[in-house]
């Protein structure tokens, strides 16, 4: 596999430049809509009605008197919700639905958590079915015993799950001997970490419009990161043939994981729109956001090492503990991130986890991966200093240069000495004192901290449609959905390379279940499965044409076997000789071809070669590729802190990230990003946090001027630089994603940089001025 | 929200009668606060009465003072330049609240009725004492990491969220008020119009049925050119204080002539404190002087359980304000 993909040949291409977003003019204007704003006739409005309670049961709904009030239309509570074919309340269904909870709210009296649905109102207007939800009398019976708010309460009970993710990740790992490696270990360092319950807060909230256009045909218009899934829950849960639900998102305002599933209130939304026989749109609160689309949970982690006096790791153990709702035993998984990052021999794992009265945890930005860099990127960096050896050296001395963690598979790339590198010139990390608490500007002590980013290449497919027409343009479909992150804008890119036309003469069409499947927009999947699909669709295009024109005695190409041909840039030509070639839109104007499809499939794995004599071009679509390779980004994180040694307070004053994420399809979208992920992983290090209240296992900040997430004020000017890479192992643009990878080790970067501030060790997040300030006395 | 009735005042004597005549009702200035209430369901109001076209405009001097009409916005009073010449603390304070669009229409009268951010009293699915007397008080032993530390009471831990209300404290602000019970104007120090909490909590000032604020007055003093407000949150901006502090000094010749401190964040009432100034006053403004004083400022501080570091914050931050301030 020495050959590089043809795709990265195209000279002078628009993949890659920073092209501005092809629907920012829509965005900045208001004609882009989001699925809360379809105005369709007869739309009447959906709202929750929430628990107050964490723990008991119903005992009566006053529904006459709500349906007394002016415009209501209809109350849909647990007595009256019509019978669904499954429901996700038992662990098939759940399965079956690809449900994120195995509880649907409004089909029993019992309330679990606080802020659970118990009714949803419809009226002819938003106020009218905001204010009928606020005055919804319902007698409540506490249950006897105080609902359970956390793992740290007293009363809950800790066990052991076997396997956490619903099934996806084995409870336990071990590989080696941990604890002979440990026992011999001359250097044994051991730290626990807090994390809070962190919400995703997306700008757009949750939102559903639902409109029944026959009595067993549904369109949605939903928020969501995947049109797929979305529609498999609902097809399932009505009992309607997938074909017949049609869901729709032609713009997302930000998910972050929570969107990443079928939550209860959209299919709560259908029911209501099949109820009252109209359209119905219901849009979450901001504080219902809190409790409708899950949340990171709150968890604690306890990372031992064992290393030489030289700094080489001997032996890795962690242990997680969690909080879980009644019914799944999600916990992220934070100990993967651990197990592959450096060179050891001997890891083990173990998660915990213990029942409380919240709502199930789900996906978040970097799900594992974010709390799991925080633990070993802290723990590193306390090696280093211990030993007194540079945070980046000693990171260097563990370089793994295979998988340990995937039985010592190589890489199928890994850039990341480069961005220690690149990334330590950025900051100018040699000119700041090694020691710790050593640097002082005026009453400011000043840090610089880094970590290391990993993310993996998780295994997915898609498809794409191409549909090229003879007078030059083409219309490009995939059932992706973009999160606000350029998905319409790279891959008009990508498909503009790819046929040889101008960006204006593409157009890409996104976000509908009727468009060929795409998976959903989650895990940095995306970019990577979607462009491929594109560019294998593109392939299927010119194949057709070779064929065309191979039978076509007006064709410089008449006579030549198919196969030896290939397309790029808008032209086939002989791969033996590329003089010998004609343009696609010749080809097809001669034939008289109004017009063209072809379909193509993005797979995780694949690569793509160009021919060389005796390998004709084509993807290598061996599946062997896949399980020959470990496939991850890497990257790193740097920057510098100043820290008010008396009040606490800390301000990231420079940020510098440098990636290796494969190919960047738009250097501009992709600087966002990482942007973005870093931004989201300063707040949470800094600021963020969900309180529950210990009693009454509700929170008590589930807005965001309780929700700190950073301001403008909070965020210096970033510094964001790629490691370019040609990878011909993961998928046929070589693109990795990174959408998850921009957070990972942004918040030990930060902590790393905060001990070297005030040589004082934080690990309990969020790190707020009292921590920092007790930190400095103590 | 329930429903409500618009009514727009065009004199004092309407905007009062209408609310003396309707207990569900409530003045509307800028709204800002007023709106959020009635919107999670903490206050429910019949009747709305627009008080913004009444005469309470203008930033003045005058023999009492420094005037500043209650509708003046926080933005425009934040860059008046009487203000930030004769009173810093007052401008800092206020450009230090909310953020821009807020300030731009919230009104003065309006942030010093402001009401707590307790999120206890916030949601109304949790008992509070304040929204609903004699409900309980769960903050007492719940998440009460952002609440007062100062003039608690076993009924209420609400911390008062104002900024301003800290400043107009420690320089000796004077509330005008009118239209109350025998409808004559009245004049009301700061430090006298917020209530202590007590076993009444839901009573929070001195403000009769129908009674308006309609201007503040900020008597000169060299103590009051020579302010300062600090404020410490969990972000850079756009957040309520944590901790905060207001203070001025006149300085003559090396000894503290008059001192003026007060602190936000830690009190159910903007926290002023007499004593703190009166260790002062005769000592050099040294660093030793600004400890002893920021422990006698919290002398009387009753933590709990998650908010026992504002009591040294609080201190630190009283040192950073005075030591700052003689700069």
């Amino acid at each position: 596999m020495t050959s590089e993909p043809a795709f990265f040949d195209t000279p002078n291409g628009l993949v890659g430049q920073p092209l501005s977003r092809v629907d920012g003019h829509a965005k900045v204007t208001g004609a882009a809509k989001y699925s809360a704003e379809f105005s369709l006739p007869g739309l009447v409005h959906g709202v929750l009605a929430t628990s107050t309670l964490a723990k008991g049961r119903i005992l009566s709904i006053d529904m006459a008197a709500t349906l007394r009030q002016p415009g209501v239309i209809a109350v849909l509570t647990h007595e009256n919700l019509p019978k669904l074919a499954k429901t996700p309340n038992d662990t098939q269904g759940k399965k079956d639905i690809g449900a994120p909870m195995q509880f649907l709210p409004l089909t029993s009296p019992e309330i679990h958590y606080a802020g659970q649905p118990v009714a949803l109102i419809v009226a002819d207007t938003l106020e009218r079915a905001m204010e009928a939800a606020a005055r919804l009398n319902v007698r409540y019976e506490a249950a006897p015993i105080a609902p359970i708010a956390t793992f740290h309460d007293p009363k809950a009970t800790i066990f052991d799950p076997l396997k956490v993710q619903d099934g996806k990740t084995p409870g336990h790992t071990k590989r080696g001997d941990v604890v002979a490696a440990m026992a011999a270990a001359p250097i044994k360092l051991t730290a626990t970490y807090s994390h809070p319950v962190y919400h995703h807060n997306p700008i757009e909230p949750g939102a559903t419009t639902a409109v029944w256009d026959a009595p067993d045909r549904l369109t949605v218009y939903e928020s969501t990161q995947g049109v797929t899934r979305t529609q498999t829950a609902l097809s399932q849960m009505l009992g309607l043939p997938r074909e017949q639900v049609r869901v729709i998102t032609k713009f997302l305002g930000g998910g972050f994981g929570c969107k990443g599933s079928c939550w209860p209130h959209t299919v709560l939304t259908a029911l209501a729109a099949k109820m009252v026989n109209r359209p119905v749109k219901l849009a979450l609160t901001r504080q219902q956001m809190f409790t409708s689309m899950g949340h990171r949970e709150d968890q604690s982690q306890t990372l031992s090492l064992g290393a030489t006096n030289e700094g080489k790791l001997l032996a890795l153990k962690h242990e997680k503990t969690s909080t879980t709702s009644p019914w799944d035993n999600y916990a992220e998984p934070n100990s993967k991130i651990i197990d592959l990052l450096y060179a050891c021999d001997n890891f083990e794992s173990q998660y915990d986890m213990a029942r409380a009265n919240v709502m199930t945890s789900t996906f978040t930005r970097a799900p594992g991966e974010a709390p799991g860099s925080f633990a070993i990127e802290c723990l590193m960096d306390d090696l280093a200093y211990k030993l007194n050896i540079d945070p980046i050296e000693i990171r260097l001395r563990n370089y793994a240069d295979k998988d340990y963690s995937e039985k010592g598979k190589p890489w199928s790339s890994k850039s990341l000495k480069q961005c220690y590198a690149r990334g330590a010139e950025l900051i100018g990390w040699k000119n700041r004192d090694p020691r710790a608490g050593a640097t002082r500007q005026g009453r400011y002590l000043l840090g610089m901290g880094m970590a290391s980013a990993s993310y993996p290449v998780h295994n997915s497919q898609g498809t794409a449609r191409v549909r090229l027409y003879a007078d030059g343009h083409a219309l490009v479909q995939s059932g992706a959905t973009d999160l606000g992150t350029g998905t319409y804008t790279v891959m008009t890119q990508v498909a503009a390379d790819a046929l040889g036309l101008p960006l204006n003469k593409v157009k890409f069409e996104l976000g509908d279940t009727t468009l060929p499947t795409a998976p959903n927009s989650g895990g940095s999947v995306a970019a990577g499965t979607v462009s491929s699909s594109i560019f294998m669709a593109v392939q299927d295009v010119y194949q057709k044409l070779a064929k065309q024109a191979v039978a076509d005695k007006k064709s410089p190409l008449f006579g030549l076997k198919p196969e030896d041909i290939s397309g790029e840039n808008g032209r086939l030509s002989l791969k033996s000789n590329k003089q010998k070639s004609e343009g696609i839109l010749e080809v097809m104007t001669r034939n008289t071809l109004t017009d063209l499809e072809g379909m193509g499939n993005g797979k995780y794995g694949a690569g793509y070669e160009t021919g060389r004599a005796g390998n004709p071009a084509g993807p290598n679509n061996n599946t062997e590729s896949a399980g020959e390779h470990s496939m991850h980004s890497f990257g790193a994180h740097f920057c510098e802190v100043r820290v008010d040694a008396d009040l606490g307070t800390v301000r990231v004053t420079r940020w510098v990230s440098v990636i290796g994420g494969g190919r960047i399809l738009n250097a501009k979208t992709a600087r966002s990003q990482i942007i973005g992920g870093a931004v989201f992983g300063i707040g949470a290090v800094l600021m963020e946090a969900t309180e529950r209240d210990p009693h009454f296992a509700r929170y008590t900040n589930s807005d965001l001027a309780g929700y700190h997430i950073p301001t403008n004020a909070d965020i210096p000017a970033m510094t964001v630089e790629f490691v370019e890479e040609h990878d011909p192992f993961i998928n046929a643009m070589g693109v990795k994603g990174i959408g998850e990878i921009a957070t990972v080790g942004v918040g030990a970067a930060v902590a790393n940089a905060i001990f070297h501030a005030t040589g004082k060790r934080l690990r309990d997040l969020p790190l707020t001025p009292e921590k920092v300030m007790a930190g400095i006395v103590s | 929200m329930n429903n409500f009735s618009y009514t727009p005042a065009a004199t004092v004597q309407q905007a009062s009668a209408a609310l003396k005549a309707d207990g569900q009702a409530a003045f509307i200035a800028g709204g800002t606060a007023l709106i959020d209430l009635m919107k999670s369901c903490i206050e429910d109001h019949t009747q709305l009465v627009d008080i913004n076209r009444l005469p309470f405009l203008g930033i003045s001097s005058t023999t009492a003072g420094l005037r500043l009409g209650a509708l003046e916005r926080m933005s425009d009073t934040a860059e008046n330049s009487l203000v930030i010449k004769d009173f810093p603390a007052v401008s800092q304070a206020l450009l230090a609240s909310a953020s821009p669009q807020l300030r731009n229409i919230a009104s003065l009268g309006g942030n010093l009725l402001q009401r707590t951010r307790c999120p206890y009293f916030r949601d109304p699915a949790f008992p509070c004492n304040k929204r609903v007397p004699g409900s309980g008080c769960p903050a007492q032993t719940g998440d009460n990491r952002t609440l007062a530390i100062l003039g608690t009471s076993a009924a209420c831990i609400a911390t008062h969220a104002s900024d301003l209300s800290v400043a107009l404290a420690a320089l000796d602000a004077v509330l005008i008020l009118t239209g109350g019970t025998k409808g004559q104007s009245r004049e009301v120090p700061l430090t006298d119009f917020y209530r202590l909490p007590g076993t009444m909590p839901h009573l929070e000032n001195q403000l009769q049925p129908g009674e308006l604020i309609t201007a503040i007055t900020l008597p000169q003093a060299a103590h009051a050119r020579r302010s300062l407000y600090l404020k410490v949150r969990d972000r850079a901006s756009y957040a309520y204080a944590l901790v905060s502090a207001a203070v001025g000094l006149d300085v003559q010749a090396g000894i503290i002539k008059s001192a003026r401190v007060a602190l936000g964040g830690v009190g159910t009432v903007p926290w002023r404190s007499h004593a703190a100034e009166k260790l002062l006053v005769g000592q050099a403004p040294t660093e030793a002087a600004f400890r002893a004083a920021a422990a006698t400022a919290v002398h009387e501080a009753s933590p709990r359980e998650h908010n026992k570091f504002k009591v040294e914050l609080a201190q630190r931050t009283l040192v950073r304000a005075l030591t700052d301030v003689v700069g």
